[in-house]
């Protein structure tokens, strides 16, 4: 009967290498599928009693775990909740966003870069604990900007974003209307959900970080991309003479183009600088059409239209400039048709100008550190792409400073400094007020920040908006809490 | 004949030392599982550690003292494989007894009651050592261990004393104790097979047609394999008990297939089976149920019946990858049972693919065991009962590790001797004191033959020294 029976241990061997197979397929190979899968409250339950990581801005937390004495062991709390709202996120029982979901696997403790901290707390059977996040941002300038959007109104559509041009470190992110984040974090999950389902279906969009999520033409604003390309043509200086004069025919249309004000810009040949300074239509429009669909969508991804940058903070929706035919080329010269920008990506228009003609690649999380404070990652500065040469930043910048102090953009200019930046006044349907943009940067000669500001809907009369009146303030503001502190 | 001489003279030793050894592995894992119970759900080594300690390893002790004086040539790695896995899982109970969380509130005394039943197990596996001398004598029974194994099984039909547990109707109750008669059953149905199969395998083994290199058993030696087949049937449709069901009847097959050496059987009885399954398949829709959820588990989580219990088990043992959370970092209480049916996913979760693979190791290891002593068993009913106890375990763990894990669809059994559940552990020691019985037989010196007789055929005139 031996032969059977070693047959029979064979089969037994089959039996148990598949069973072994098997729960090394399960437990190792499909181990990250499981625990990602949404229907898994295992893995979101024990997050939600760990205690996390801090997101810090400066010295002082803007999220934090504090003990609580629920069924839960924590509670995330946020202590300044509107004016970091669309930086932080939220971090819920259902899901998170912002720097709560980018960096959760440090600030739950599960980064592999925290694997010797987890593998001390499992030994010494102390809980594991999240790493810190701290970011890039400037509390003053924070600060600055939230007040000065609000200034504007309670409810105000808009946002700001300030960076550091040397650098690409976002300094300031503002979004209005924002929300309560420790709403959303609370353990009352019944509450929880009517706060988000209230939020989400808000028509004033409280949730979405309109500096990296909203697009809308940029206006006037992209004057400064025009100017650019015109200028990298060869063809161009900031004294080269371009037309000017009160109205353009579009080509292959019967419509006419006029300034915003009515006005003719100061003669029909005027300076490539007097034509930015007076943000004068005439001028960009023609220049867009010579320059063409080409070399103008080139230099716009050269400042990083059509594609996304900012890689630690999600949800950031490309900026557009898509191919178009003649018309709509000339119009986007003046930041209309189908060119759209986000504020961030107006920032980084600012900021390239201000780097010698170089962005940066923006970022918000400047340093990651265990729970033990030692220091984990800190985030290199890399450039994005070079937009314009040395020279054509140079000539820009002086271009900018002109509109500052004996133009539009006289809003932005602070006593003692020489500050760079241009207005937009974006058109949009007939129905609604038109959005404000402005952008600047400062000192003009050492830059050490730029801003964007958009005001989307304010409660401001229809007549009264300008780029310069609404987002000048706010951007000067900022600009000064930067410079100084 | 020289070749027979040297095997004769080959003496097995009997290695007690070296299963004391590794006793104390065992109890350093069983009493080590405890310490980190307590470490991890409160913080301190408990405080009972010395009396629980203390108790383990006094039986422990009974049963290594019960082999050294009743079965002196034993095989010396069965016992602590079964004390390693038997300590693990009181560990596990206990960790999560000590769970509060909704699901786990309820049961706080289970470690409690399984220390109990495991010392009853001992105790019935050092009076099976001391009262069974030679496993032999269990051949006179071939009959009454079938009839009972009959009716213990028909048992739970019985109004007022079956209990319907989740659908499977395979418990009985008397008074405040419930028991699984199933479990002494396989033990009593694998002595009734070996028994019987070892006086008719000749008659078996003739050989019918020739299919395809497969010589096909005759008509009329069907008989046996139907009443078989009827029986594993019944189990299936009447006691809605899959797995025992394909315990039972895989066992029968394994055993009829080592008596006749005829792989024959091993197809007619596949395809008798597979035809019963698959008819089962199309009559009911539970079967139905666990086949459609085996094959996407994911999609039937919220649903009732649902796969809320197994989809819980993957998660936990998703989560505890590698080298797992740790005693009480885990949630295995989010799974229904997972003190009996679905421990393996509880240690998954808490202790790993490493623990989990451990354990494995340890079940096939005792397989191995038995099947080698079946091997070197000297007399055929010995063999057939190795054989058939080793399957119980291969059978069984591959059914419930297999069905937990998601390698076949899931079906209802105890993980031996991890599982809470009085039956199955004191069955499992039973069957664990049975092997080592046969284990002893057949390790022990060969006696003396004499002179005259040394050189002819040893096997039919070996002289037994009877006691």
């Amino acid at each position: 009967m031996n032969k059977p029976i070693r047959t029979i241990s064979l089969f037994c061997l089959v039996l148990f290498l598949a069973l072994m197979l098997n729960a090394t397929y399960l437990m190792y190979v499909r181990s990250g599928e499981l625990t990602e899968d949404p229907q898994n409250r295992r893995v979101i339950t024990a997050a939600f009693s760990r205690e996390r990581g801090a997101i810090l801005v400066g010295k002082d937390p803007v999220a934090r775990s504090v003990p609580s004495d629920d069924q839960y062991d924590f509670q995330r709390t946020y202590p300044q909740p509107f004016k970091y709202a669309p930086l932080t996120g939220y971090f819920s029982y259902y899901s998170q966003t912002g720097i709560e979901r980018s960096q959760n696997d440090v600030l739950s403790g599960d980064d592999s870069r925290l694997f010797v901290t987890r593998l001390v707390d499992m030994l010494s059977n102390t809980d594991p604990k999240g790493g810190n996040v701290q970011l890039t941002i400037d509390p003053e300038a924070q600060t600055a900007a939230f007040d000065g959007l609000r200034a504007l109104g309670e409810d105000v559509q808009g946002a700001v974003v300030a960076i550091e041009p040397s650098t690409g470190k976002v300094l300031a992110m503002v979004s209005n209307p924002t929300y309560d984040p420790n709403t959303l974090a609370s353990h009352d999950f019944g509450s929880v959900e009517e706060t988000y389902e209230q939020l989400e279906q808000d028509p004033a969009e409280p949730l979405i970080n309109r500096g990296t999520s909203t697009t809308l033409p940029p206006g006037s604003t992209f004057k400064l991309v025009t100017a650019a390309a015109a200028i990298e043509s060869g063809d161009y200086d900031a004294e080269s003479m371009v037309p000017g004069g009160s109205s353009y025919q579009l080509p292959q249309s019967t419509t006419r183009v006029g300034n915003y004000d009515g006005g003719n810009c100061g003669g029909n040949r005027i300076t490539m600088t007097q034509a930015l300074s007076v943000s004068c239509n005439v001028t960009f429009l023609s220049l867009a059409d010579e320059l063409g669909n080409e070399a103008m969508m080139e230099q716009a991804e050269k400042f990083g239209f059509n594609s996304t940058s900012l890689e630690d903070l999600p949800g950031q929706a490309a900026s557009l400039y898509p191919e178009m035919d003649e018309p709509q080329t000339a119009l986007s010269g003046i930041g209309q048709a189908s060119v759209t920008a986000t504020p961030l990506q107006m920032a980084m228009v600012s900021a390239g100008i201000a780097n010698d003609g170089v962005v940066m690649r923006p970022y918000t999380v400047d340093e990651v550190r265990a729970p033990n404070l030692s220091l984990l990652d800190k985030t290199e500065a890399s450039e994005l792409s070079r937009a314009v040469s040395g020279s054509t930043a140079e000539e820009l910048t002086d271009m900018m400073v002109a509109t500052v102090d004996d133009g539009t953009a006289y809003a932005a200019a602070i006593p003692g400094i020489r500050v760079a930046g241009k207005t937009g006044t974006a058109q949009s349907t007939e129905s609604r007020p038109p959005y404000a943009w402005f952008t600047s940067f400062a000192p003009a000669d050492d830059p050490k920040v730029a801003v964007a500001v958009l005001v989307q809907a304010s409660e401001t009369a229809r007549e009264e908006i300008a780029g310069g009146t609404l987002g000048g303030p706010i951007a000067k503001a900022v600009m000064e809490a930067v410079l100084n502190p | 004949m020289s070749q027979n001489h040297s095997l004769m003279d080959f003496v097995h030793r009997q290695r007690r030392g070296a299963e004391l050894f590794l006793l104390l592995l065992a109890l350093a894992v069983g009493i080590g599982a405890y310490a980190a119970v307590g470490l991890g759900m409160e913080g301190t080594i408990p405080a009972d550690i010395a009396g629980y300690g203390g108790w383990l390893t006094a039986l422990i002790v009974v049963a290594h003292v019960a082999i050294r004086l009743f079965a002196p040539y034993a095989d010396p790695v069965l016992l602590p494989l079964v004390a390693a896995l038997n300590g693990l899982g009181l560990a596990v109970i206990h960790r999560l007894d000590l769970d509060d969380t909704a699901q786990c509130i309820d049961n706080d005394t289970f470690a409690r009651q399984q220390l109990i039943w495991m010392t009853l197990g001992v105790v019935l596996f050092v009076a099976t050592l001391a009262l069974l001398r030679d496993h032999r004598l269990l051949q006179r029974l071939t009959y009454t261990t079938g009839l009972t194994a009959i009716v213990l099984l028909l048992l739970p039909m019985v109004p007022f004393i079956g209990n319907t547990v989740n659908g499977a109707k395979i418990w009985i109750s008397v008074g405040p104790f419930s028991f699984q008669p199933g479990e002494v059953a396989k033990v009593l149905l694998v002595i009734a097979f070996a028994g019987y199969l070892v006086l008719h395998r000749d008659a078996l083994a003739l050989a019918g047609r020739r299919v395809l290199f497969i010589d096909l058993p005759r008509g009329r030696d069907l008989g046996p394999i139907l009443g078989m087949w009827a029986v594993s049937m019944f189990i299936l449709v009447f006691q809605r008990d899959l797995g025992s069901s394909l315990l039972f009847f895989g066992i029968f097959l394994i055993m009829l297939y080592v008596a006749t050496e005829r792989p024959g059987w091993l197809v007619v009885g596949t395809a008798l089976f597979a035809a019963g399954a698959f008819a089962g398949w199309q009559a009911f829709g539970h079967v139905q149920n666990r086949v459609n959820i085996w094959l996407d588990p994911m999609a039937y989580y919220d649903q009732n019946p649902g796969s809320g219990q197994l989809v819980e088990g993957l998660f936990g043992m998703g989560w505890g990858g590698l080298i797992g959370r740790g005693f009480g970092e885990g949630a295995p209480c989010r799974i229904p049972y997972a003190e009996s049916d679905f421990i393996v996913p509880a240690i998954g979760e808490e202790l790993g693919l490493t623990a989990v693979l451990a354990v494995i190791l340890c079940y096939g290891l005792i397989v191995e065991r038995a099947l080698r002593i079946a091997l070197i068993s000297r007399d055929g009913f010995g063999k057939l009962m190795a054989v058939g106890l080793g399957s119980i375990f291969a059978l069984q763990v591959f059914v419930v590790v297999g069905g937990v894990t998601g390698l076949i669809p899931l079906t209802g059994l105890t993980t031996p001797f991890l599982s809470y559940g009085g039956s199955s552990l004191v069955a499992n020691w039973v069957v664990i004191a049975l092997l080592l019985r046969i284990s002893d037989q057949a390790r022990r010196p060969v006696p003396r033959l004499s002179a005259t007789d040394a050189g002819s055929d040893s096997e039919s005139t070996q002289v037994v020294k009877l006691k």
